[in-house]
């Protein structure tokens, strides 16, 4: 919020509805790991995939159409942007960046999570807690930026490429959500299994269907005809 | 024009039909087998490990056609490209080829889940795949006809004299 006062004076105004999307998407993250649903996900598993529905994939992404990394870039200094975009533009964050990397990282972590003992032994150990808390929140949106371009993105991808992902990712979640439906966790109850799994289901589907749409207008916009440009593609193919 | 511009994007149309049907169809199936009806069970106890893997593909891979498929027809529209009976064509073909897929493959095949438990399952089964090859035949028939129309098959060989 800071950066948007402070950039405000030097460019044209930072569009409100990204602070706005900024802010939901932040309260969403803080509402899934403190306050009363924090609480009830210790107890209640459908709590704690609400929880991590809001943290691994409704707060990526209105975090990511907030554009943040387009605000902190006009905000910094100029020597400090360029290096930031340096950093950008390196090899190890082309590598991580890729959508097959972070579909990976995003959904072969759940997989690790919910398919071995790590969900118990998570309850044990603050520290597992805290960091897979982290890790899903940074791979959720670290796969929503590797899917829709929204900030400036050094290292592109074609839509079908990232189409492609998409859906892999998607059947991913789906796929998982079946599993813990029909073999549930060390510890959870099956009837709570059940409803938490359905829930991860839907829930999914749902912030999917807005990635999905977004990736598709995207495309409907770059598509767009220009004049005569259709023709004279066509006749040179 | 709208002849003209159609020609270009010839397999577009059936394209994005495909997609639609073959989202619209799974669409149907959640909405009304699964959520309306409860005939179809979320998860069946005899569901395969295949099963499981062919089902989150498939229903992934629809989700995106259905809304991929609307915005290829956006663009055929603003393109003056859009040929309707071609497009619904492709509508029908991917209906019925998903609905076909979805009763054989998933359904016995794979022992997905049924259509309907406690009841004799013969019917219901017969009544979806037989639906299901007419839609199949019914798109086929409309995107002969057209190709039929289209005249030089739909392709353009770009290295003909016409």
């Amino acid at each position: 919020m800071g950066a948007v006062f402070l950039s405000n004076g030097r460019h044209r105004r930072w569009p409100f509805y990204r602070s706005v999307l900024w802010g939901i998407g932040t309260s969403f993250a803080i509402l899934s790991v403190a306050g009363p649903l924090a609480e009830r996900a210790h107890v209640d598993f459908t709590a704690h995939m609400l929880g991590h529905l809001f943290l691994g994939m409704l707060a990526p992404l209105l975090m990511a159409l907030a554009a943040p990394m387009t605000l902190l870039l006009r905000t910094l200094p100029v020597k400090n942007a360029r290096r930031l975009t340096k950093l950008l533009r390196s090899k190890p964050v082309r590598v991580l960046s890729n959508p097959i990397t972070a579909t990976i990282l995003n959904i072969g972590g759940l997989w690790l999570l919910y398919a071995t003992d790590l969900y118990m032994l998570m309850h044990h150990s603050l520290i597992l807690h805290v960091f897979i808390h982290i890790h899903v929140f940074l791979a959720g949106y670290l796969f929503t930026i590797s899917i829709l371009y929204i900030d400036p993105t050094p290292h592109r991808h074609s839509y079908l490429y990232r189409g492609i992902v998409l859906v892999t990712a998607v059947a991913g979640h789906g796929i998982l959500s079946k599993y813990i439906y029909a073999n549930p966790p060390a510890g959870i109850a099956a009837d709570q299994a059940q409803a938490g799994g359905k829930l991860m289901y839907y829930g999914g589907d749902m912030i999917d269907a807005v990635i999905i749409f977004l990736l598709c207008l995207h495309w409907y916009q770059a598509a767009r005809p220009r004049k005569n440009a259709a023709q004279v593609t066509w006749q040179n193919r | 024009m709208a002849n003209g511009a159609r020609k270009p994007y010839y397999a577009r149309n059936l394209w994005s039909g495909v997609l639609f049907g073959l989202g619209l169809v799974a669409f149907f199936d959640e909405a009304v087998f699964h959520q309306l009806l409860n005939w179809h069970h979320f998860y069946d106890k005899s569901t395969t490990r295949m099963g499981l893997v062919s089902d989150g593909f498939f229903h992934a891979f629809s989700w995106f056609a259905t809304i991929g498929g609307l915005f290829m027809y956006a663009d055929l529209r603003r393109r003056q490209a859009l040929w309707k009976t071609r497009w619904l064509g492709g509508v029908l073909l991917g209906m019925g080829f998903f609905q076909l897929y979805d009763g054989t493959v998933q359904h016995k095949l794979l022992q997905l889940h049924q259509i309907r438990y406690n009841v004799n399952i013969l019917p219901y089964d017969l009544v979806w795949n037989i639906t299901a090859i007419l839609m199949f035949i019914a798109g086929s028939v409309i995107l002969f006809k057209t190709r039929r129309q289209a005249g030089t098959g739909g392709v353009t060989n770009p290295l003909s004299n016409e």
